[in-house]
């Protein structure tokens, strides 16, 4: 698994240094991009290959969630390791804290191989590369916490299938609030509101990419693309309210998997 | 401290020195049901430390539940339990409990003893790799200690099962099926190791289908039907009941009458079979059936054949889950 994880890795890395090289000799209407064009253009390249990373290591953890915890269950391997003296709650803390480590080494160590290509090729830097890994982090954590609840009450694959569902969702949640913005309808603009306080993957996704695009080429250039909802720009980065709900969520849904865990008839 | 407080804190020592020591595992009224059905319906037995109990019964009685109620794994609907004197389901009273589950599976990507280190870090006792090679090799794994349990067989797994229950210095062993993957020589072994379990103080709950096995190495048994203790008790008490087949003619009602006397009277022709009572033991069998065969003679009987048997546990067992007839013999 380890060595699959690698390789879709690499493969996508190579396969960005390869376009972000491209990108440095394109034209438009017969003229070379400017150096401002360029960054924006770089900036949402970026974006875009994050989310490639953020999804890899989201999707990654939530299917390793569940054979974690209900793949033991229903192999029996949670029976000998539950008969020992030890708490439920210390088991699942230790599953939590491993996939959170696995997931956020991912994330750190594919991001930074990528931010490296991206300067070698285009020479752009992100302006907060480490809020942008951090928030990238976060929403992997965010989705294995998820994963891991699902994981003490269903079966490992449906854990793992319904967790990637509600996260697919709550991106389109977040690119329907983006397009009622466009359009001044309050109504759909809720509708991607709402999405990310409900699972706050989204909006950690949105923060990331605040902190990794070029904020004086969006301002300058990137008007029209933020004002016409586009998915891998982000007009705002994240309050410390929202960053505190991230917190309260991941602890409650902890707190939550902890109870059905010790409930759970093995 | 004044001279009645010491008297009185003395006499204290003496009443707690007095008690009888409290058992390995003891619990009292279990229940459990899972939807509609129940599985576990007020069972109550005890583990005495160095005693090795045997949990029979029927597929679907319950015995895999009581054992998860125990270890802690099910949560019971009512019922109390407690594990070397500490209150289930607290992870500390499992702190000297062995345990091999029914369906016994260990990391595949660990080595053996891999782990075994785990379990004992798991189990908070200090238990030095000698001591860990030595368990392996009580199962026959020592020289597969440092290969992956991806590449076990099912047998070599159980195997494993069997050096992590006991890796760890239990004084409670607790073995669901432990010889479900295992060839007659592996039975052979397990055999050997819960005698010297015995032998070492420790106390076994053993369930298995095989009789002859739990007949062989038990003290006790408990049978269980449809969630509830159907019998229990010593060996000898359970199988205490012997039976005689006879060969008999020209059997008159007096005769008839004696023959009942002895026990219930089955049979057909001139083939009866007395199961006689169980108040009768086992040491008194030859005495009462030189008495009958006199009787029957006096009262004209012509007997041709006359066979006392004990009855096995397997027969017994199935008499009391056919009957369904309590018999509890403790």
């Amino acid at each position: 698994m380890l060595r699959a994880l690698g390789a879709l890795t690499l493969a996508l890395l190579a396969l960005s240094a390869w376009g972000f090289s491209k990108l440095a000799g394109i034209e438009f209407e017969g003229s070379a991009l400017t150096s401002g064009e360029e960054r924006l253009v770089a900036s949402q390249v970026l974006n875009l290959v994050m989310f490639g990373i953020g999804l890899i290591a989201a999707l990654g953890t939530a299917f390793l969630a569940g054979p974690t915890i209900a793949g033991e269950i229903e192999s029996g391997t949670a029976l000998a390791i539950l008969a020992r003296p030890v708490r439920r709650s210390a088991v699942l803390a230790g599953k939590w804290l491993g996939l959170v480590a696995f997931g956020s080494g991912f994330v750190i160590s594919a991001g930074l191989a990528q931010f490296l290509v991206v300067r070698t090729t285009v020479g752009y830097w992100p302006p907060e590369p480490v809020e942008g890994l951090a928030l990238l982090a976060a929403q992997t954590a965010v989705l294995l916490t998820l994963g891991l609840l699902l994981a003490t009450l269903i079966s490992p694959m449906a854990s793992g299938v319904v967790a990637v569902g509600l996260f697919g969702s709550t991106w389109i949640a977040g690119v329907v609030g983006g397009i009622g913005q466009a359009f001044g309808n309050e109504g759909v603009a809720r509708v991607g509101t709402v999405s990310r306080m409900l699972l706050p993957t989204d909006g950690l996704w949105r923060g990331a990419m605040h902190a990794l695009q070029d904020p004086i080429a969006v301002a300058q250039f990137g008007g029209p693309a933020l004002e016409g909802g586009f998915p891998f720009l982000s007009p705002s980065g994240l309050t410390f309210t929202y960053l505190g709900w991230v917190v309260v969520w991941v602890a409650l849904l902890l707190g939550l998997a902890s109870v059905t865990f010790l409930r759970r008839d093995l | 401290m004044s001279v009645a407080t010491a008297d009185a804190l003395g006499a204290a020592e003496r009443l707690l020195a007095d008690l009888p020591p409290s058992p390995a595992m003891w619990c009292s009224g279990l229940r459990k049901r899972y939807g509609r059905q129940t599985a576990v319906d007020g069972v109550s037995f005890t583990v005495g430390h160095g005693e090795i109990v045997g949990l029979l019964g029927p597929n679907g009685a319950g015995k895999t539940s009581v054992i998860k109620i125990l270890l802690g794994l099910v949560r019971p609907d009512a019922g109390e339990v407690l594990l070397l004197g500490r209150t289930a389901p607290h992870p500390e009273s499992r702190a000297r409990v062995g345990y091999l589950p029914e369906l016994f599976r260990y990391q595949p990507w660990l080595t053996a003893a891999e782990v075994l280190a785990l379990h004992v870090r798991l189990a908070g006792v200090a238990v030095s790799a000698d001591e860990r090679r030595e368990s392996l090799a009580a199962v026959g794994l020592a020289d597969r200690a440092r290969d992956r349990v991806g590449g076990f067989s099912k047998g070599m797994q159980q195997r494993l099962g069997l050096a992590v229950a006991l890796v760890a210095r239990p004084e409670l062993v607790v073995l669901d099926e432990p010889t479900s993957a295992l060839d007659p020589l592996g039975r052979a072994d397990v055999r050997d190791l819960l005698l010297s379990l015995r032998a070492r103080g420790v106390a076994v709950l053993l369930n298995s289908h095989l009789i002859g096995e739990v007949e062989r190495v038990c003290d006790r048994v408990v049978i269980l039907d449809k969630g509830r203790v159907a019998a229990s008790g010593t060996l000898p008490e359970l199988l205490g009941r012997w039976e005689l087949r006879l060969r008999l003619e020209d059997v008159t009602p007096a005769a008839q009458a004696r023959l009942a006397a002895a026990g219930r009277v089955t049979g057909s022709g001139s083939s009866f079979t007395v199961s006689l009572n169980d108040d009768e033991a086992a040491a008194t069998t030859t005495d009462l059936v030189a008495d009958l065969v006199a009787d029957l003679v006096a009262l004209g009987v012509r007997v041709h054949a006359v066979e006392p048997v004990r009855i096995s546990l397997e027969e017994r067992l199935l008499d009391i889950l056919r009957s369904g007839d309590g018999g509890d013999s403790r």
